[in-house]
């Protein structure tokens, strides 16, 4: 009993220690986006003030202008079409080709498909904007949604491919017997059974094609600018507004925050996929 | 018809995949590398002309490629190097908890999760040399202040700092996931053993975490090589060309001043870069994880 005693106050020690630098740790990631909210409330004078660091009377006037002044309402429809749609098409591609991948080892195609997520972008893109823009297709949705699928479809593959492997070959053989084709077991059986991996994959390839920049700066034109484009155009125009420019980054990361917060085991689980299987 | 689908499955499941592939990345990089040899203005009027390796040679003898070159493979090896030690330190210190975990992986997500156009905002309002936080903090401990991303001297270093507030996150939770993987009985066999805190750090995690950390800085060095929304949407390669790599240089050939030739060069010379790092890298790798094996 007294032995017990005379350890405890270093061990709660230690654990307060332990627990400080933890919360610092976390508190300075926090830190940024903390600014950012905080900064998209406040007036332009506000932000200048120092002592108003922490204590200030909050405005929504940088949203409304955000909206109004900015017309943000369309990039956030576009962000909406390009990041639906290529994410619609990267599983419509890339779900079989995993279903291949995982069943008839097609790992040359898995390794093109590596390649496709190693090689820079903007390698592709030249040649893009030369065909599109021969085409008359620059700024249309199709160049911008079939630009994010570079990105998307390897996600969507890597991802998926461990889980359909992961499924015992015998729930399918089982289903052939019954007289049931390769194309239904895949659709009744892999599909259904994979449904985490895939759900994780397709938020995943959402948040890429909404945060995506490059492509929307070389492809989109002033109709179908999506978000990224919509806040870094903020700049261009005269001096900062610095409280608008946080409401606009406020209104772009938002959206990919509480998805994050909601599904928060998803998105750890693809983003880091590979971890454990090396 | 049913038998046939049945059959050539693999092939009928792949095609759209390799389809996209051969249309939209093989027949592009083609066509960059035929451009490369070439002079073009992206005129209508005016065709394309045939000028051999010239396009090559002059990027070769801009001193501008070499700074942009030597920019990229330091910033890849500084900013990974860091975030790897921070990443695997903090996820050793946190691999310990088994309460509020959700709560802590959330909190390291949202930087990586953020939208980095929107991300790279934030830190020019905290770089700014009057209003900003980072000199705001600085004066309070009595630091001389910075210009931060405003003078070519301190660009570079203010840049890294936001990749590794960015991507730190992303080591910690890739080797959180391999801690969590491990199992807890091969540290109890240990400590029974009289193995202490370190030994089982140095001895047990770290080796059997070693395919999780060197796939995590494989992920990373790649990404960090490509880094362009951070940079573009706070300097747009400057102060002049001081926070150039190669991928804003080949994008500001490209669609600033439309070299197309000169830009397809570089573009394959970046593409190799790449491609050699990468190759490079896994073969490391294997040797590396051969030697942990045996």
């Amino acid at each position: 009993m007294k032995n017990k005693r005379r350890i405890k106050p270093k061990k709660i020690c230690m654990k307060t220690i332990f627990w400080i630098v933890v919360v610092c740790i976390m508190f300075v990631n926090l830190v940024p986006l903390l600014w950012m909210l905080s900064a998209s409330f406040k007036t332009i004078v506000d932000i200048m003030n120092p002592k108003k660091m922490f204590v200030f009377t909050p405005t929504i006037k940088n949203y409304i202008e955000v909206f109004t002044k900015y017309s943000f309402l369309k990039p956030i429809i576009n962000s909406l079409i390009v990041s639906t749609g290529a994410t619609v098409l990267a599983c419509l591609f890339g779900l079989p080709a995993a279903y291949a991948i995982a069943r008839y080892k097609q790992n040359k195609l898995s390794l093109i498909i590596l390649a496709v997520r190693i090689i820079p972008a903007i390698t592709f893109l030249v040649p893009w904007y030369i065909i599109f823009s021969k085409l008359k297709m620059t700024g249309t949705y199709t160049s911008l949604i079939m630009a994010n699928l570079l990105v998307s479809l390897p996600l969507i593959v890597w991802i998926v491919t461990p889980y359909f492997g992961s499924i015992p070959k015998e729930l399918e053989e089982a289903a052939f017997i019954d007289g049931s084709s390769v194309f239904n077991s895949f659709i009744r059986i892999m599909i259904p059974l994979s449904a985490p991996g895939i759900f994780t994959a397709a938020i995943l390839s959402f948040i890429y094609a909404w945060n995506n920049f490059l492509f929307a700066l070389i492809l989109s034109s002033s109709s179908t600018k999506t978000l990224p484009m919509a806040v870094f155009n903020f700049i261009s125009y005269t001096s900062v507004n610095w409280g608008g420019l946080m409401a606009a980054a406020v209104v772009i990361t938002g959206p990919v925050i509480i998805v994050s917060i909601a599904l928060q085991k998803y998105v750890v689980s693809g983003l880091t996929a590979g971890a454990v299987k090396g | 018809m049913a038998k046939w689908v049945n059959k050539n499955i693999k092939w009928i499941f792949t095609a759209p995949t390799i389809i996209f592939i051969l249309l939209c990345v093989t027949y592009p990089i083609l066509y960059t590398l035929q451009l490369s040899f070439c002079e073009w203005g992206m005129s209508a009027n005016i065709p394309k002309k045939f000028v051999g390796l010239q396009n090559y040679i002059e990027i070769f003898s801009d001193s501008r490629f070499w700074d942009a070159f030597w920019r990229t493979i330091n910033y890849t090896l500084i900013a990974v190097a860091i975030e790897t030690i921070l990443g695997v330190a903090i996820a050793l210190l946190l691999g310990k908890i088994t309460r509020h975990t959700g709560i802590i992986r959330t909190v390291f997500l949202l930087p990586m999760v953020a939208t980095p156009v929107a991300v790279g905002m934030v830190w020019k309002l905290i770089y700014d040399p009057t209003i900003g936080l980072a000199n705001l903090i600085l004066r309070k401990v009595g630091l001389p202040t910075s210009a931060w991303l405003g003078s070519s001297d301190t660009v570079f270093s203010s840049l890294i700092i936001i990749d590794i507030w960015q991507w730190t996150p992303m080591v910690m939770l890739m080797v959180l996931a391999g801690i969590s993987g491990l199992g807890a009985d091969v540290f109890e066999s240990a400590k029974v053993d009289g193995a202490n805190e370190m030994q089982l750090i140095t001895r047990i995690q770290l080796p059997l975490l070693a395919p999780t950390i060197l796939m995590a800085i494989l992920l990373r060095v790649i990404d960090a090589l490509k880094t362009f929304d951070i940079i573009y949407s706070t300097t747009t390669g400057g102060p002049g060309y001081s926070s150039e790599n190669l991928n804003i240089l080949s994008y500001r050939n490209a669609f600033e001043y439309f070299y197309m030739g000169k830009a397809s060069a570089l573009l394959i010379v970046f593409f190799i870069v790449v491609l050699v790092v990468a190759i490079l890298y896994m073969l490391l790798k294997a040797r590396i994880e051969r030697r942990y094996e045996s």
